[in-house]
């Protein structure tokens, strides 16, 4: 017996039997196709959307929240800032360059559609090992794919995070995060109105590609006969986004568009029913008036064709001529294909008959939404040391550490992009956030991903919030206020239990913190099913994360700066060696985050940081207080002398790790200054700038680290994995 | 005025008008498809990019553009032309410079900070830069190749060579100097904020022709 139809393309036999009640009769098969792409859980957020509202949303600079293409927050003057992290897993672990190129454009696009002007691109990648020949091709084809479209439309790519884990050996994660400009009194929304008006498809060519993309690779497990999905894997070019990119911003500065949409995921179908459901108006497509790429396409593959460098715009018809013109301009294609009808629903006409004709809200408002199942894993169990040999040698193990790809350079990934074009990029990758001017403007913002996703494996809750505050406290090692997030949650199957309880207790987490630090999130994104036969991925909430600095010229950076300043240590973590980098794994019972003591630190960083009185700042995370002085020492091409209370084991001391800790440095005369600023905030001197190593006073013995030496392996580690 | 030119998939041209605004000058786009230079031109200026996607070879579409028969007759008047990287490979493409420019020999796209020394000082471009400058490159074909001994080479990558050029050339100048092409960003060196000011100088020299 063969598989039915709808099985084929990811319904289940409930949903496929609810669809005649909802539309009177038996979906035709082009209506089956869009069904089983709008009713995926890439689409839909069916397994996800009850939980996501548990998120804060709200907040005085909220311009956009949740459920537009991108989320937008107030910077003042008039301006606002959209921004959104999305993923492209699967395509990329099918075929990585293209799969993360198009990534990059489909992120792009989402920012486009508010009228905003992209000016700077995130990555958060995971792989498996080095080890593994499949990751090392997945990782260097990645990399390749995200440089290849970054670079060619002119937008840096200023920052992000990569790390290697066994785990990610079957589900490798590349997530794309875009940043925009736009006038607060000019962001684009997607929903149609004004019977009439005209729909124009710009961009483009729509062909066979991509077809499927969101429900067979997005919405189910990968397996071992994936090569047959590459067809499903979308095809990248990146000159047609960038001359879509200048004239529909172009058009937007005319107010050519009354709304604008990007065709994203289940292509044409989606892009059309979120318009007209937004809007609670129908819509007419005419099939015929769509540019198409090859001959011969059904009306289901052109209505679910995820083609790249699309957009549909809203257009009246008076300024028809003038959006036709400026398309053919920028030798863009430009085709009216539809218009804006009352009776709701989405209608589309194949060679002169009527192949879709069902209410735009049964394919988007009606979509199933299922709880998780949830079954709590047990509490974890805390290390113990004794049955953990410490290093002999401290030194050799420090310098060991700090070539391990997770925390050596990632110069051999941020040389490959272009982080410079626009000349706005004031803080270059390599340090906490990403710093970058906003144009035309005397403010900058700050900008990182950032995921503790061992720790959620081991502790969802504490996890969530470990995620959250890396972000935070990365912004304001700048100086900057946080001030909005976007999250891309990463997940295996989450119709397993113990999945379904980690994704519940990840957003509890996450949301607990940022209320903690009154930061909205505006945006976001999920991607289930990241798990094969053989591994489930951590669960891997990737935070993005913008802050904004009043005065461009006054961030602080992670590089030591001069001799004699002052090494401090601030904020109430205690170092553990629990789901640390020095362990290697997901192994014991990570500190739960203060949410107190997290909150003050992140606001007294700030503060300071107005008043000039940081020389430099850097978060302590992977590897402990030992990587982020080698870190801070690599940077400013000069050393530290320290001395470290021997309280615990050394090696805890110096590799163990915890939230709510930042290493400063300031001037001796700031002291007084930053301790009466520091209220409720622990800090403690530890040692000075100076001299061309590391050294690191420990129980009577001193630890060396020559920056020379160090930086020959840390700089060594990623270029030779890949040779 | 400078004639700062733009294609389709120009990338720096706004960076550009930015550091001819910032040294006091005016600065004005010229349109690929018009025949003619914006009137008062006095200098030009193709900027970085992916100039039609790099489709063939970088620089080969944009340098069979109608605007290009335009800057011939400009560079042939001796009238200034500064290509930057993308406008580099164009110029190169067009024959107004020597040589052309090969894939990197990373084979990757390469961004980062780099040193040039100025060998040439008497160009109209380089009258001002001090004997080295430090700025940004940022390509993924930027190895110039072409006769060191007859081509006026005017910026060298020192000490290394990061792309692989000959002669560890960075940029070249026609024979009587008033066409200048180069792979590092200047454009992105006019503001301490950005790091680096070293690119000053040469814009200085175009508003001033």
């Amino acid at each position: 017996m063969t598989t039915p139809l709808y099985r084929q393309l990811g319904l289940t036999d409930g949903e496929f039997a609810h669809i005649p009640t909802l539309i009177g009769r038996a979906p035709t098969d082009a209506e089956l196709a869009m069904f089983s792409l709008m009713w995926s859980e890439h689409c839909s957020y069916k397994h996800s959307r009850r939980l996501l509202r548990r998120f804060p949303t709200e907040g005085p600079h909220v311009l956009q929240g949740p459920g537009e293409n991108a989320g937008a927050v107030d910077v003042g003057d008039g301006w606002a800032i959209a921004l959104k992290i999305e993923s492209h897993n699967h395509p990329s672990a099918v075929e990585p360059f293209e799969g993360a190129a198009t990534g990059v454009g489909g992120i792009v696009r989402d920012i486009l559609a508010l009228g905003a002007r992209p000016i700077a691109l995130l990555d958060s990648l995971r792989f498996g090992s080095l080890e593994s020949a499949r990751s090392r091709h997945l990782f260097t084809r990645a990399v390749a794919g995200i440089g290849h479209y970054g670079n060619c439309i002119g937008v840096p790519t200023v920052g992000g995070e990569v790390a290697f884990d066994d785990r990610y050996e079957d589900s490798c994660l590349v997530n794309a995060m875009c940043i925009g400009l736009v006038r607060a009194d000019g962001i684009l929304r997607a929903a149609a109105f004004g019977e009439g008006n005209l729909l124009v498809l710009i961009g483009n060519r729509t062909g066979r590609d991509g077809i499927g993309g969101a429900s067979i690779l997005a919405s189910a497990e990968l397996s071992s006969d994936d090569a047959d999905k590459r067809p499903s894997v979308q095809v990248s070019d990146p000159f047609t986004e960038r001359k879509l990119m200048d004239c529909c911003l172009e058009l937007a500065a005319d107010s050519a568009f009354l709304a604008l949409q990007d065709l994203g995921a289940a292509g044409l179908t989606s892009a059309a029913c979120e318009m007209a459901a937004k809007g609670g108006v129908g819509l007419e497509i005419d099939l015929d008036q769509i540019p198409l790429r090859e001959g011969g396409m059904a009306a289901a593959e052109i209505l679910v064709s995820e083609s790249q460098e699309r957009m549909l715009g809203l257009v009246a018809p008076e300024t028809l001529d003038h959006v036709l013109a400026t398309c053919s301009r920028w030798e863009l294609d430009a085709s009216v294909i539809g218009t804006v009808t009352t009776t709701g629903n989405f209608t589309a006409r194949h060679h002169g008959a009527i192949v879709v004709d069902i209410p735009a809200s049964a394919l988007t408002d009606d979509a199933p939404a299922y709880d998780v199942p949830r079954t709590p894993a047990s509490a974890p169990t805390p290390l113990e040391l004794d049955h953990i040999p410490a290093p002999d040698d401290l030194q050799a193990a420090w310098a060991e550490l700090l070539a391990r790809p997770n925390l050596a350079s990632k110069r051999w990934i941020y040389q490959q992009y272009d982080h410079l074009v626009g000349a706005n990029t004031i803080r270059r990758p390599g340090g906490d956030a990403a710093v970058v001017r906003i144009p035309g403007m005397k403010r900058a913002l700050a900008i990182t991903t950032d995921c503790a996703e061992r720790h959620c494996e081991l502790d969802p809750r504490g996890g969530g919030r470990a995620s959250v505050f890396e972000a935070a406290r990365n912004i304001a090692c700048t100086g900057a206020l946080p001030l909005a997030a976007s999250d891309c949650l990463n997940f295996a199957n989450p119709e397993k239990a113990s999945t379904g309880w980690r994704l519940a207790e990840v957003i509890e987490g996450m949301s607990e913190a940022l209320e903690a630090i009154a930061v909205p999130v505006v945006s976001g994104n999920v991607s289930l099913y990241n798990e094969s036969p053989e591994r489930a991925i951590y669960p891997t909430p990737v935070v993005g994360m913008i802050g904004l600095l009043d005065d461009a010229g006054s961030s602080v950076g992670h590089a030591l700066a001069s001799e004699g300043d002052l090494v401090i240590v601030l904020g109430g973590g205690i170092a553990r060696l629990d789901a640390s980098e020095w362990i290697g794994a997901a192994h014991g019972a990570p500190a739960l985050p203060n949410l107190d003591g997290e909150a003050a630190l992140i606001g007294f960083m700030v503060s300071a940081a107005r008043e000039g009185l940081w020389c430099s700042a850097h978060d302590i995370s992977g590897g402990g207080i030992a990587i982020t002085l080698a870190e801070s020492a690599l940077a400013g091409g000069i050393g530290c002398m320290v001395t470290l209370p021997e309280d615990r084991r050394p090696d805890e001391v110096l590799f163990g790790e915890s939230g709510e800790r930042i290493v400063a440095t300031c001037r001796p005369t700031a002291l007084a200054r930053l301790t009466a600023l520091a209220g409720d905030v622990p800090i403690t001197v530890i040692g000075s700038v100076g001299g061309d190593s590391v050294d690191v006073h420990l129980g009577g013995a001193t630890i060396r680290l020559d920056l020379e030496i160090a930086r020959v392996a840390y700089e060594a580690t990623l270029p030779e994995a890949v040779a | 005025m400078v004639a700062v030119v733009r294609f389709p998939g120009s990338l720096d041209h706004e960076s550009a008008v930015r550091a001819v605004r910032g040294v006091g000058g005016e600065a004005t786009y010229a349109w690929h498809a018009d025949p003619q230079l914006p009137d008062g031109t006095r200098a030009v200026i193709i900027p970085g990019g992916f100039s039609y996607g790099d489709h063939l070879r970088p620089g080969a579409i944009a340098s069979r553009s109608p605007i290009m028969d335009a800057v011939r007759r400009h560079a042939d008047a001796g009238g200034l032309v500064l290509g930057i990287c993308n406008g580099f490979q164009v110029l190169c493409e067009a024959g107004l410079l020597p040589g052309v420019l090969r894939t990197n020999a990373t084979t990757s796209f390469v961004c980062r900070q780099v040193e040039l020394e100025v060998l040439d000082h008497d160009t109209p471009f380089t009258r001002e830069l001090g004997a080295a400058i430090s700025v940004p490159i940022k390509n993924h074909d930027g190895a110039w190749f072409g006769d060191p001994h007859h081509a006026r080479i005017v910026f060298s990558y020192g000490p290394e060579n990061p792309l692989g050029s000959v002669a560890s050339a960075a940029g070249v100048a026609s024979a009587r100097g008033n066409v200048l092409g180069l792979m590092p960003h200047p454009e992105e060196a006019v503001d301490p904020l950005l790091g680096s000011t070293d690119g000053l100088g040469l814009f200085a020299a175009l508003v001033r022709a």
